[in-house]
């Protein structure tokens, strides 16, 4: 490829005599607090959905769900048991073999569409419930989480009378009961991204949310009340690993469904060896988002910020290596860090946060530690200043330069708002960096020439490739990961293949 | 520095300048209008906003009485708790009596568009002695239209050296150059033409939208477009240019949304009327509303305000 | 003393208003009883040429929502429907169907809406295809819609017929300008209102009632009709393909063979999408 850097001078700033001209991102226009109002009709305590009706777990034991964002508690959420997993899949199998496998396609969309209208109907209730139990900003849960979820049901309500053309010289038929355990960065995003599409292929659910995140899923089991949905085609159990793990390896679901760790989608896979289960896993990543000098850089460099601060980097396909071509690797990172003083940090719950509470206080340690070894390892860090709030769990974006393959922070996912910036030469180097390690979930590319755009895309080894943006999300648009990143999709033709045999 | 009329112009100016995305600057710009201002922060805003109005008169209907009235709408927009705007923007032939009826040194500056306003299609002389008249009649400000048809035939030289005519011609008034945008069509187009003016105007000078008399007139995006373009001319030679959005902006609201796209892209040095302004002549009502709103409580009614164009 | 009723004037729906046609002019319709019920416009070529301009004019905006936002307001078209299932069953008795017949025509009509709504975002998924060229290209084939379509419903069933006709063509963004029922116009009538409270766009979807003798020639040669879904016997058919031949319009003839056929499954499809779609094929080199 040749090279590009000669033209490239008047976007580097290289000047003597007068101190380099600055701007000032100070406090002279401040915004006042803007807090979200709307009511999110929360119980104090939660209990299992199944059968239809809310129920107590059997053991009686609850667990406290906090509000990362100020470490106060929220609601107290039923801890589900074996018995109670199992009474949660008696009900999803006959819920089945009575009544939903029995439903035309036609029927079950309509319970579907209803579902999506109700959420709609609610839908800035559910974002601030949201933003309560997860820590994300109010903007995105309202802007983003909340319609998204609702735009899955509403497209996977229109496939369940059109399954002959999804699989077409086939016939698409139900699995029967699918179990699904789903993580807490988009509670409500991800339940869409399982529920709809089983759904609409005609199987039951037994589905579990994470334990750091289970209000908007039992919130949900109230739309599912309201929309008349048949008891036992939806069951909701809550709890933690053991909870997960009794619902993985419980006899009754035909196919297991999970979102989550790397490390934990090993072990489900291992656990359903031998059993004819199927098994689809969306797990972690280590995407590279790759920026060339001919890329328009200041929509780049949003999309970068998009790529790794977006729900605090709590994005499995978070933009978490950022790979610049050298010519232009200086003006990025500058342009970077003039953008990111202007991100705000802090209350999840204020119209203009852009960054808001870590998830869990694990998480947060979680992060700290692979930022400390950062530093340990040489890489060079950059924060802005800004204040955070003395409660809650919060973490600066952070922005480390001068990082090589072998920092550990440019090869395990950190999960959280922190930037790893690489540099290369040529569009191999690229393709060969983006692609050196064992995820394969998603990857950037930033560049003004469409061929080149194409090439990449063929070459690098991810699910999702996004060319000129990032992190975009739609129900038509399959998303899943090659490699160490899991297998099956979600969303689109080829998501709904995936809960459906063929016969 | 930018080859003469050549075919491949647009693509050379643009590998010095870099190319803009139009789906990433209008997804840039749509967080603006999520920003939410309230209490003390919107009475700042808007009383800055207040402060940055160009107030505008620009119709064949124009007459020294009407423009009077506007001067004196400038001075004194509602009462003596609301800052006076930046300028009244007039034609050439009424700067005289904008100055009559304003007098000197009271803080209101005068503009004046010139230069053909607003197709620009006169001889280069016709133009220059235009821009002339209206500085010796008393214009602080000149606010010029670019030469479209040579950027879209693109003989940039041609353009840039016809602005840096005009820079001449002003002396030691302001310019502000208008690009016209809707008829450049493009961001790459806007960001071109941006940089063709920022190399040959001066410190204090201005780039501005559009004439307010095409269909599309200034947006979040093009306004965009151009901060950056301000803030990397600004980075790379320590001059600072100011921007004017023109013709579109009717609503507090949305002043408030360039104001906050101001703030987080060029930051505080730009929340001034010396760098940012707002061609407008609804505008001014629409602040004076929100601000009455913000101190009494109560949603206001538009006749009680003095000018205002509706008469419902 | 008894209560004297109000009765409706039937106005068609065109370009987003309710009107009546240019020439002034009506005909009677009478109930299964055979007594009078209303007058309804009798539509002229020139209120067809209205409703083409006003169908042109709401095109480029239809077709530039996206597949996600046609789909809802396709579904909020059904919405209306079944709301006002009540009324519609007793308007198809009032003229000579019998209550449960009418009944299934309706709730059939509501789904229709419902299943193509459900395409909007699919459609594509399913026609359109990325095609493998021997040769460093990116090829693929997306699909458009074609412009202005005229639909021609049938006399039965008047409403589930013309919601039949006009769903599959609006739901890729086309824009319809339909001739109604001769026998049983009042059906458009209604629909027509439900149309103006769905949230769809005023000109994507035009009404015209009036005399099928009369209007069928101007359908046929009208070029700014890109399409013609017709739902119209044999010897129109001819008419009708002699006349598009002139402008190269596409003709699709949409007729199950008997009134209650339309309310089969197999009345409805992708492939009547498709119809009335053009398909738009790119190639575009791959390398660094």
């Amino acid at each position: 490829m040749p090279s590009t850097a000669a033209k490239k001078s008047p976007r580097v700033p290289v000047r003597s005599g007068r101190p380099a001209p600055e701007l000032v991102f100070g406090d002279l226009w401040t915004f006042d607090p803007a807090p979200e109002t709307a009511d999110p009709k929360l119980k104090p305590r939660y209990d299992l959905f199944i059968d239809g009706a809310f129920v107590a777990p059997k053991s009686g034991r609850y667990f406290d769900s906090i509000n990362p964002g100020n470490e106060q508690k929220l609601a107290e959420i039923a801890l589900a048991g074996r018995e109670d997993v199992d009474a949660a899949f008696a009900a999803a199998q006959r819920a089945f073999d009575s009544t939903w496998r029995r439903l035309p396609g036609r029927e079950r969309g309509k319970y579907l569409f209803r579902i999506a209208r109700l959420l709609q109907d609610r839908a800035r209730e559910f974002a601030v419930a949201e933003t309560l139990d997860g820590g994300k900003p109010i903007k995105e849960a309202r802007d983003f989480d909340v319609p998204m979820a609702a735009a899955h049901f509403f497209y996977h309500a229109g496939w369940a009378d059109k399954l002959e053309y999804v699989a077409p010289g086939r016939r698409l038929e139900p699995l029967g009961v699918v179990g699904q355990v789903i993580p807490w960065n988009f509670p409500l995003l991800m339940l869409a991204w399982k529920l709809a599409p089983a759904l609409a292929a005609g199987n039951t659910v037994v589905l579990k949310p994470a334990e750091t995140t289970s209000i908007t899923c039992l919130k949900l089991a109230e739309i599912l009340q309201d929309a008349e949905l048949p008891p036992g085609v939806v069951n909701f159990v809550a709890g933690a690993g053991e909870t997960g793990a009794a619902l993985v390896g419980h006899p009754t679901p035909a196919k297991i469904a999970f979102t989550g760790s790397t490390e934990v989608g090993k072990h489900i896979q291992r656990s359903l060896a031998g059993t004819g289960k199927k098994l689809t896993l969306e797990l972690g990543g280590k995407a590279a988002n790759i920026v060339f000098d001919d890329a328009p850089l200041d929509q780049a460099v949003e999309g970068i910020v998009n790529g790794i601060f977006f729900n605090q980097g709590h994005v499995c396909c978070a933009g978490s290596r950022l790979l610049v071509h050298e010519p232009v690797a200086d003006a990025v990172l500058a342009k970077l860090k003039q953008r990111i003083r202007v991100l705000s940090v802090g209350d999840p719950m204020d119209k203009n946060t852009d960054i808001g509470a870590i998830n869990s206080a694990a998480q947060l340690h979680r992060i700290g530690e692979l930022v400390a070894s950062g530093r340990k390892e040489g890489a060079e860090m950059y924060q802005p200043p800004c204040r955070l709030p003395a409660k809650g769990f919060y973490f600066r974006p952070t922005v480390f330069s001068g990082v090589s393959m072998s920092h550990r922070i440019a090869r395990e996912e950190i999960f959280g708002p922190v930037l790893s910036v690489l540099t290369f030469r040529t569009v191999e180097e690229a393709v060969e960096k983006a692609n050196n390690t064992a995820y394969g979930l998603s990857a950037g590319v930033w560049t003004d020439k469409g061929s080149r755009i194409l090439k990449l895309s063929t070459e690098l080894k991810a699910g999702v490739v996004w060319a000129n943006t990032y992190n975009k999300f739609d129900p038509t648009s399959p998303f899943g990961g090659y490699k160490e990143s899991g297998f099956g999709r979600e969303g689109g033709r080829q998501g709904m293949l995936e809960y459906g045999q063929l016969a | 520095m930018v080859a003469p009329s050549s075919p491949p112009a647009l693509r050379r100016l643009l590998d010095a300048i870099g190319t803009v995305d139009a789906v990433g600057v209008e997804e840039r710009v749509a967080k603006y209008a999520t920003r939410s201002i309230k209490k003390a922060a919107k009475v700042w805003g808007l009383r800055k906003a207040v402060s940055m109005v160009d107030l505008t008169t620009l119709e064949g209907k124009d007459t020294p009485g009407k423009v009077a009235s506007l001067c004196q709408k400038a001075l004194r927009p509602h009462d003596d708790s609301v800052p006076r705007v930046a300028a009244v923007c007039v034609y050439p032939s009424m700067v005289r009596h904008a100055r009559r009826a304003l007098g000197s040194g009271n803080g209101v500056r005068i503009a004046s568009v010139a230069t053909a306003f607003p197709s620009g299609q006169a001889p280069l002389r016709t133009r220059l002695a235009e821009v002339r008249a209206a500085v010796a009649d008393g214009a602080d400000e000149v606010d010029m239209v670019i030469n479209r048809g040579a950027f879209l035939a693109g003989d940039f030289g041609r353009v840039q050296d016809e602005i840096a005519a005009v820079v001449t011609a002003c002396g030691a008034a302001a310019l502000k150059v208008i690009l016209e945008v809707s008829e450049l069509e493009t961001y790459d187009n806007i960001r071109a033409a941006s940089f063709l003016a920022l190399r040959v105007i001066r410190e204090g000078d201005f780039i501005k939208t559009s004439t307010g008399k095409t269909s599309l007139n200034a947006t979040l995006g093009n306004n965009q477009v151009m901060l950056e373009a301000i803030r990397d001319h600004y980075l790379d030679t320590g001059i600072a240019v100011g921007m004017k959005p023109a013709g579109g902006i009717r609503t507090a609201k949305q002043a408030l949304q360039f104001l906050v796209a101001v703030k987080e892209t060029l930051g505080d040095a730009w929340l001034t009327p010396a760098r940012y302004r707002f061609g407008a002549s609804s505008l001014l009502n629409d602040l004076l509303r929100q601000l009455e709103k913000e101190r009494t409580g109560a949603y206001q009614a538009p006749y009680y305000f003095s000018e205002a164009a509706e008469s419902y | 003393m008894s209560r004297l009723p109000i009765t409706k004037t039937p106005k068609p729906y065109v370009g987003g208003a309710f009107i009546r046609s240019e020439s002034g002019r009506t005909f009677p319709v009478r109930d299964a009883s055979g007594a009078f019920y209303a007058n309804v416009p009798q539509c002229t070529r020139k209120d067809l040429r209205n409703a083409v301009e006003a169908a042109a004019k709401a095109g480029p905006g239809w077709a530039r929502r996206t597949a996600y936002n046609r789909g809802q307001i396709l579904y909020r078209l059904g919405e209306m429907v079944e709301a006002r299932r009540d009324e519609l069953v007793g308007m198809l008795v009032r003229f000579g169907e019998s209550r449960t017949a009418a009944a299934r025509e309706v709730e059939t009509a509501a789904d229709r809406l419902v299943y193509y709504a459900g395409w909007a975002d699919k459609y594509e998924q399913v026609l359109g295809n990325v095609n493998p060229v021997a040769s460093p290209h990116f090829n693929f084939t997306v699909t458009e819609p074609m412009g202005v379509v005229g639909v021609i419903a049938p006399d039965v069933p008047a409403l589930l017929g013309l919601i039949s006709l006009v769903a599959p063509v609006i739901v890729s963004g086309n824009t319809v300008v339909a001739l109604a029922s001769e026998r049983l116009p009042y059906a458009a009538i209604l629909l027509g209102e439900m149309l103006a409270t769905s949230d769809l766009p005023g000109g994507v979807v035009n009404l015209l009632t009036g005399f099928r003798a009369e209007l069928v020639p101007t359908f046929a040669t009208h070029a700014h009709l890109r399409g013609l879904s017709a739902a119209v016997g044999a010897a129109e058919r001819k008419a009708l393909q002699l006349g598009a031949a002139e402008s190269v319009k596409r003709v699709h003839f949409a007729a199950p063979e008997s009134p209650a056929a339309w309310l089969a499954d197999d009345a409805q499809s992708a492939y009547a999408i498709r119809e009335f779609l053009e398909f738009k094929t790119t190639w575009h080199p791959v390398g660094a």
